[in-house]
């Protein structure tokens, strides 16, 4: 017999979103487990919603998560849109924009800075940077604020908008907000090269491991889509409607998680940043696609570590379309014109690309617009057996790093994924 | 020595633990008063004994409960934050409708799976000993600095024992009963400053009832506005009031 013998038990995983678990154990070379857990405990939002008012369920089910709140309050209102008939107008749908790539702003620099940045300096958090990496903190602290504060002036409140609701907006933000927050996106382009620069420097640490793994998004002609559009794998050729969204996902229970797993083509398949930046990295903007070529991130790349560098990347594509929209809006002047809604029986889906991926809200509403049914698809629930598959490969691969190490490439690959596991177990 | 402190989430969206990343360069100032020895949300790392725990969440199983009841014996002074945790939140949603309905809605014939056991929602201080509430959903970064900074100087801390009203008054919102809408924030604990209200949004409840809330004012600005019992004791669901203030 030879080969090492270790036992890896990762207990509720820190610096991530929600609870998850690493197991591995390898007696004298020989793989006897290899497991991501999900013990989060489950929440039945799907249900929640059932017998509510039509204008409950977008501030109901942005409680799914903390982090993306705005993603799903987006998402919702789609879904409760196209199930009522209503259309939005052009500026409606503009600041939605906005305020969905400032939640992905938002998002990547929690990621990138507090979640993953410790990994890459050895450290237990961010806190010991603040000390050894003053700058790089600060820079990060800029990007997460203006990304918080572009939530607070268009959607009233950083966490759980409150201005956003079916047709259109409470209120609009002034024209002179508008301008400063264009100023500053101008601005935190430069930042977004200044953060690439360092995320570069460390990019040595990100293992050597590869994978090749089906990519699923949105797609939309000529846009990095985000806010609309149609779904998009890498394993098929051209592009698949909305109202196909379940022969996608295909989603199950297993025993290992209480969040469903998701799989299309193959066992699994991965969403979020590099899904997209994989499969529409010819509409980013001019710096986001010139931060991708110093960061080493080439398309159709299978590296799951490359994530937390497709997200940097993101960031700058963030900041450089917000401030085409803010200016556009700006130009045109700003309305609040909302669009009128008739209560009407319907079912509609509604999809965004949330920082982790693509999320899936559908409902159905009786002729009272009381809701009767619903289905989230949440984009952690379609990479958690990407998670497991990857570790059957990686673990083999590096089982001769010794406990330390391979704990550490387990716990990385986790946080690459950025995974939002309480919003998994919705 | 500065006191230890500790984060823990249970059920929940944690939208409140990230309402302290949210403080920017604020959490830099919070970590000189307070030890941060375990948060693993943000960092790696525990410790057996904690001066303050904060609780995020609320409790929906049996195994939970025993990990809450194990933080409180290892805690001086015990704080549920957030709706979830101080009023049961959006997860008592779930208890207004059959048990196993809502089981099998969501996981269809796995429904019955160990793993995916679950009970009634209940908030922290219905399981244990709770020593302070921080409200709402999600928290008020600056109210939570408040209460942690009065806690770490072993001061009792106060909330406002007024309704959204008085806040929304000072900011001279418009009153969204006047508009046609309908709004909580007659009966609702202030401390939020009237966030939703002067964001043209009715106020939903989420920091729970103010002390004594007036009844009889309530009741007579529903019958003023024409309103139905229904619709109104829908919003009272959403955060869990106890329907008992209804007229």
């Amino acid at each position: 017999m030879s080969g090492p013998t270790l036992r890896i038990d990762v207990h509720h995983i820190t610096r991530v979103e929600g609870h998850g678990n690493i197991h591995v154990d390898i007696d004298n070379g020989e793989i006897r487990k290899i497991e991501w857990q999900v013990p989060e405990s489950p929440r039945f939002f799907e249900a929640m919603v059932i017998g509510r008012h039509y204008t409950e369920v977008a501030p109901i089910v942005s409680r799914i998560c903390g982090i993306c709140s705005i993603s799903h309050t987006f998402s919702s209102l789609r879904a409760t849109e196209e199930a009522l008939g209503v259309t939005i107008s052009e500026e409606c749908e503009e600041l939605r924009r906005i305020l969905l790539w400032a939640e992905i702003l938002q998002s990547h620099a929690l990621h990138i800075g507090y979640l993953a940045a410790p990994d890459f300096f050895k450290v237990s958090s961010v806190l010991p940077l603040v000390a050894s990496h003053r700058d790089t903190v600060l820079l990060i602290i800029k990007l997460h604020r203006l990304a918080n504060e572009t939530a607070d002036i268009i959607g009233g409140r950083t966490t759980h908008p409150i201005r956003t609701m079916v047709g259109g907006w409470t209120m609009v933000p002034k024209r002179k907000e508008l301008e400063a927050l264009k100023a500053r996106f101008e601005e935190a382009v430069e930042d977004t090269k200044k953060l690439a620069a360092v995320v570069a420097s460390c990019a040595p640490v990100l293992p050597d491991f590869t994978r090749e793994t089906e990519y699923i998004c949105l797609t939309e002609p000529g846009t990095y889509a985000h806010y609309l559009g149609m779904i998009k794998s890498s394993d098929v050729a051209g592009s698949i409607p909305l109202v196909d969204y379940r022969r996608v996902t295909n989603e199950y229970v297993v025993a290992q998680s209480t969040a469903k797993w998701a799989k299309f083509n193959r066992e699994s398949y991965m969403v979020g940043a590099l899904a997209r930046f994989n499969n529409n990295h010819e509409s980013l903007t001019p710096t986001a696609r010139s931060l991708a070529l110093q960061l080493g991130l080439e398309p159709n790349h299978d590296n799951p570590y490359f994530n937390t560098l497709a997200q940097v990347v993101e960031c700058a594509h963030a900041l450089e379309t917000s401030a085409t929209l803010a200016g556009r809006l700006i130009d045109r002047g700003l309305h609040g014109e909302n669009a009128p809604v008739t209560i009407r029986e319907g079912r509609g889906i509604g999809a965004v690309e949330a920082p982790r991926g693509i999320l899936f809200h559908e409902y159905g509403y009786d002729d009272r617009g009381i809701c009767r049914s619903a289905n989230c698809i949440i984009p952690t629930n379609q990479n958690h057996a990407n998670i497991q598959h990857d570790m059957e490969k990686l673990v083999p691969q590096f089982k001769d790093l010794g406990r330390e190490g391979l704990r550490f490439a387990l716990e990385m690959l986790v946080r690459a994924y950025d995974p939002c596991i309480s919003c998994s177990a919705h | 020595m500065k006191p230890k402190v500790g984060f823990f989430d249970f059920t929940c969206c944690e939208g409140c633990q990230l309402q302290i990343a949210d403080l920017e360069e604020e959490i830099i100032g919070l970590a000189a008063i307070v030890d941060i020895v375990e948060f693993r949300e943000v960092l790696t790392g525990s410790a057996p004994f904690y001066d303050i725990a904060l609780i995020e969440g609320s409790i929906t199983r049996i195994a939970d409960e025993e990990r809450l009841r194990d933080i409180r014996r290892r805690s001086k002074i015990l704080v549920e934050f957030g709706a979830c945790a101080h009023l049961g939140g959006v997860n008592k949603l779930k208890n207004l409708r059959d048990a196993t309905t809502v089981r099998r809605e969501v996981y269809g014939d796995a429904w019955n799976m160990p793993h995916l056991d679950t009970y009634p929602t209940r908030a922290v201080h219905e399981v244990v000993k709770v020593d302070a509430a921080i409200p709402g959903c999600p928290i008020n970064r600056q109210e939570f600095l408040t209460i942690v900074k009065m806690l770490a100087m072993g001061l009792p801390p106060k909330l406002p024992d007024y309704p959204v009203c008085v806040e929304c008054k000072k900011r001279d919102n418009v009153c969204l009963f006047d508009i046609g809408q309908v709004c909580l924030g007659p009966v609702t604990r202030a401390g939020c400053d009237a966030i939703c209200p002067a964001n043209k949004a009715a106020c939903e409840g989420c920091r729970g009832l103010v002390p004594d809330p007036n009844k009889n004012s309530m009741k007579e600005v529903l019958a003023k506005n024409g309103l139905s019992l229904d619709e109104v004791f829908r919003m009272f669901t959403m955060y869990a009031i106890d329907p008992e203030v209804l007229p």
